[in-house]
């Protein structure tokens, strides 16, 4: 499997709308004259998220013209980082981390359920478009792990069933709250807080509680 | 300026030195891969591994600076196994096919496995795979190979100044490519040949020909454009098998042009390799005798006047010499040696020399190219430019024919007239030139070669006198010596054209020029016409004149010709070449000519016997001491000359038609390349498309 995997069937062209030409140019703006080129990578996302999640060719020849850069150039950082595609994905695209932690906490349950629910395996789009699988190194939420990414949500704590509650949820075509799949609180300990017990639950955040930190033991 | 101990030896090296310069300094070898003197430095191979105190690793010595007071060892375990581990991850997804590989035998890779690897590798799994990328008709490639040094990247970049070649993807999935596999369209894309420390970048014409070990290496000098860079000849037996570059830091650095390296497969083809005599009509092989009696026979009679030569852009001084000093024995001063009708001026030697030097470029701060194409006349002094361009502060203009270059350049006009705006200082780079502290003007011979040429080369002459491009040496303030320099440049497509001035190969009192030579022939005034090797001439308008053609390929001048000598080419003769710059150098023969040819001099002094005008020298080392009684120039080899300054050029009015370029197709400019295969496919691939889109195809 090359690791440059660039769609055969290319647009003929590619521009970006009105409104992301605004973006592009406020990001260019932002670096100093000489340096636009900094602005590769945030043009690349903007092009991909306009562009059905890829990035066309046609794409990396308007970023080069806008940046001044050698087209070669912007191939290079398109293709070194995982997170640009380079070819059609489906409309839910899936990342799964297997680096360690992931890995140790059953990442291999969950690419076990995508593999028996969608016939998914690492690079593959499903035939009705819906899934595409990419396993990634690490996503960076190991105290969540294991970690399975959808477009831009985080699903943390996946194991078997909740890969497969989530996957059904998403061919419904409904898209599940991100977060933990366990129910718990963000990275909370499973069994709910232990520590700066002080603080209150008040839906996601916690707020202070002056008569807990005085020792007074309050409900959690 | 850092003192530093290397296993003990204390050296010092100048300030912004690696370890690794500071480990050479003192004599000790390290290996690598990915770093190169003449690339910028990546630090990707990490083969360069040494320990220094107090750091807990061993560290990069390429990239790392070296620091005063620093203590290096590379004698240590740590170090031995560091490039252990290095070549065994190396060797991992390296396929182990050195006995089918053109690199073996001269491999970076094999050569270093040997000296600081293992002899066992602990990996057992699959190894990688890559594709092969198509890069153009010369640079073969099996990327499997590829340990991703990414100097052939950074070579592309650089120094060629195309943008194509890349490294995509990462980690294991890394791949060396061209953008969309296009081909590299650069004149030097084939030194990744040489740079390429693995057998990942191959000679495409070289493949599967011959092993290192079989062939005859022989130094000497090319004569494809007028740079003369230094090249190592590869022969088995005969046949030349391949061109290399070899390092002269003053002409070509380390870098030979494509056609340098791949014309010589002409060297085969289209060969003359025995005397012929045009009888009936037709040309019919004779012996040595038949042909020089047929000469002698028509020869005899003739007035001097009557009698010219030609000599060609690839012939060297020697044969030159023997020519002259025949046809100045024959009486004859209709001679010349500017084929393409350049109306340079032999008074001055600065007059027609790349004064500056081609090392001098990199001490410029403004140059004006005037009608050349630095990239085509001369790559590797292009890429000089471009080396001097990239180090920032040069401000280049041209005026000329607008030309695909390596480095930016202002376009100030299309001809004479801009260049007289330059000169009486109403053009603003007057004033550019004006404040640099080391200008120059590059004269092409788009310039040149055309009916107002030498009022021209007046007009550059007075640029260069009224910019300040003469500075004479003098010292500074602390009593530095700043050297002399003079700014005033020719640059020259020929390599045979200066030592042709040199020697004076030019009309004599009441002589006829090129022009006037097939003037007088298509006139019948000029009844015999000597080409020496010369065949960019139009031989339709030498008439009815009796055409001796002495050379090495049956091109246009061999098929206009009556009697053909056949001659040796560059590669064939122990013979004396003059660049550019006025630099003499001497090019050693590697193979014998083919069949019952022979060496130029030789064969002009067997005629001149058989012609009652005995040349007074029987062997080369005789001709060439006379030569250098008569000439000092010749005495002194591989020196760049300080010419004098002093009037050339001729006033006069100028055309309003715009400066063209000589070089029309840079992969074809001799008979040699004409009648290369490899060069045929460049220009199908390079020149032909770029050609047809703007519209000027055949």
């Amino acid at each position: 499997m090359s690791g440059i995997d660039i769609a055969e069937n290319q647009p003929e062209s590619f521009a970006f709308t009105p409104e992301n030409e605004a973006k592009a140019e406020a990001i260019i703006s932002k670096y100093p004259e000489g340096r636009q080129a900094s602005a590769v990578m945030p043009l690349l996302d903007l092009a991909q998220r306009q562009h059905d999640n890829w990035i066309p060719l046609a794409a990396i020849d308007v970023i080069s013209e806008k940046l001044k850069m050698p087209k070669m150039r912007v191939l290079e950082v398109a293709t070194f980082y995982t997170m640009f595609n380079l070819k059609p994905v489906g409309k839910y695209f899936l990342q799964a981390c297997t680096t360690t932690p992931c890995w140790l906490r059953g990442s291999d349950q969950v690419m076990k359920c995508i593999k028996d629910k969608l016939g998914l395996e690492n690079h593959q789009t499903s035939e009705d478009g819906m899934f595409t699988l990419l396993e990634v190194e690490c996503l960076g939420a190991c105290a969540n792990a294991p970690i399975l990414q959808v477009n831009d949500d985080f699903y943390e704590d996946a194991d078997y069933e909740s890969t497969a509650k989530l996957l059904d949820a998403l061919k419904k075509g409904e898209v599940p709250a991100p977060g933990s799949l366990s129910g718990r609180n963000v990275s909370e300990p499973e069994a709910g807080a232990q520590t700066l017990l002080s603080y209150k639950d008040n839906g996601a955040a916690r707020t202070y509680d002056p008569k807990i930190s005085a020792g007074e033991t309050g409900e959690k | 300026m850092p003192k530093l101990t290397v296993n003990g030896v204390e050296v010092e090296v100048p300030a912004g030195a690696s370890v690794l310069q500071a480990c050479e300094e003192a004599g000790v070898e390290v290996p690598r891969f990915c770093y190169h003197e003449r690339l910028s430095i990546a630090g990707n191979c990490r083969m360069c591994l040494v320990e220094m105190e107090r750091s807990p690793k061993p560290v990069a010595s390429c990239a790392m600076p070296a620091g005063d007071g620093m203590v290096i060892r590379t004698d240590t375990e740590m170090v031995k196994k560091a490039r252990e581990g290095v070549m065994e991850f190396l060797l991992i997804n390296h396929p182990l096919d050195c006995p089918i590989c053109d690199q073996g035998g001269e491999c970076d890779l094999q050569d270093q496995a040997m000296a600081f690897g293992q002899n066992d590798s602990r990996y057992d799994e699959n190894k990688r795979a890559v594709e092969d990328k198509y890069m153009g008709p010369l640079v073969k490639t099996i990327m499997t190979r590829c340990i991703h040094c990414t100097r052939c990247v950074r070579f592309s970049t650089e120094v060629a100044g195309v943008t194509d070649m890349g490294l995509l993807g990462r980690g294991e999935n890394a791949e060396i490519t061209t953008y969309l596999e296009k081909a590299i369209d650069s004149e030097m894309s084939a030194n990744v040949i040489d740079l390429c420390p693995v057998g990942a970048l191959t000679s495409k014409p070289y493949a599967f020909v011959a092993r290192p070990w079989e062939l005859r290496k022989t130094e000497s000098i090319d004569v494809m454009d007028a740079v003369g860079s230094n090249i190592r000849v590869d022969a088995r037996g005969s046949e030349v098998m391949r061109v290399l570059p070899r390092l002269h830091e003053d002409v070509n650095e380390e870098w030979i042009s494509d056609k340098t390296r791949y014309a010589c497969d002409g060297l085969k083809r289209q060969r003359l390799d025995r005397p012929y005599l045009r009888k009936n009509g037709k040309l019919s092989p004779v012996s040595w005798d038949e042909a020089f009696a047929a000469i002698a026979a028509k020869l005899k009679g003739l007035k001097g006047a009557e009698i010219a030569a030609v000599a060609g852009d690839t012939v060297d001084v020697e044969s030159m010499y023997a020519l002259k000093g025949l046809m100045t024995a024959l009486g004859s001063p209709n001679l010349d040696c500017r084929q393409d009708g350049a109306k340079l001026d032999a008074t001055t030697r600065a007059g027609y020399l790349f004064n500056s030097t081609i090392a001098g470029i990199e001490d410029a701060d403004a140059i004006l190219i005037v009608g050349a194409n630095p990239r085509w006349d001369a790559a590797v002094l292009n890429a000089r430019i471009r080396k001097r361009w990239l180090a920032g502060g040069l401000k280049v203009g041209l005026i000329g024919a607008p030309v695909e270059l390596t480095y930016e350049y202002e376009h100030l006009g299309a001809g004479p007239q801009t260049l007289t705006e330059v000169a009486d200082g109403k053009n603003a780079f007057a004033t550019v030139l004006k404040d640099a502290k080391r200008p120059m003007i590059i004269l092409g011979m788009g310039a040149l070669t055309r009916e107002d040429g030498a009022a021209v080369l007046a007009t550059a002459r007075k640029i260069a006198e009224s910019t300040g491009m003469l500075v004479a040496a003098s010292t500074d303030a602390d009593g530095n010596e700043i050297p002399a320099w003079n700014g005033f440049n020719v640059l020259h497509t020929a390599a045979a054209r200066v030592g042709g001035l040199d020697l004076g190969f030019l009309p004599g009192k009441g002589g006829a020029d090129v022009s006037g030579i097939l003037e007088g022939a298509s006139k019948g005034k000029i009844k015999a016409v000597y080409l020496l090797g010369a065949d960019e001439i139009d031989t339709q308008r030498l008439g009815d004149a009796f055409v001796i053609y002495q050379g090495h390929h049956g091109d246009r001048g061999a098929h206009r010709a009556d009697v053909i000598l056949p001659g040796a080419a560059y590669t064939e003769k122990d013979a004396l070449y003059v660049n550019t710059e006025g630099r003499v150098q001497m090019g050693l023969r590697a193979s014998f000519p083919p069949g019952e040819a022979r060496e130029d001099w030789a064969i002009l002094r067997a005629l001149s016997a058989h012609l009652g005008q005995a040349l007074p020298y029987d062997s080369l080392d005789q001709l060439r001491a006379k030569l250098r009684s008569e000439n000092e120039i010749f005495t002194e080899i591989d020196v760049a000359p300080v010419a004098e300054w002093g009037p050339f050029g001729t006033e006069g009015a100028m055309s309003d038609t715009g400066f063209g370029t000589t070089v029309e197709n840079f992969y074809m400019t001799d008979p040699i390349s004409r009648a290369s295969k490899t060069m045929a496919e460049c220009t199908e691939v390079f020149v032909l498309p770029k050609q047809g889109r703007t519209g000027t195809e055949g």
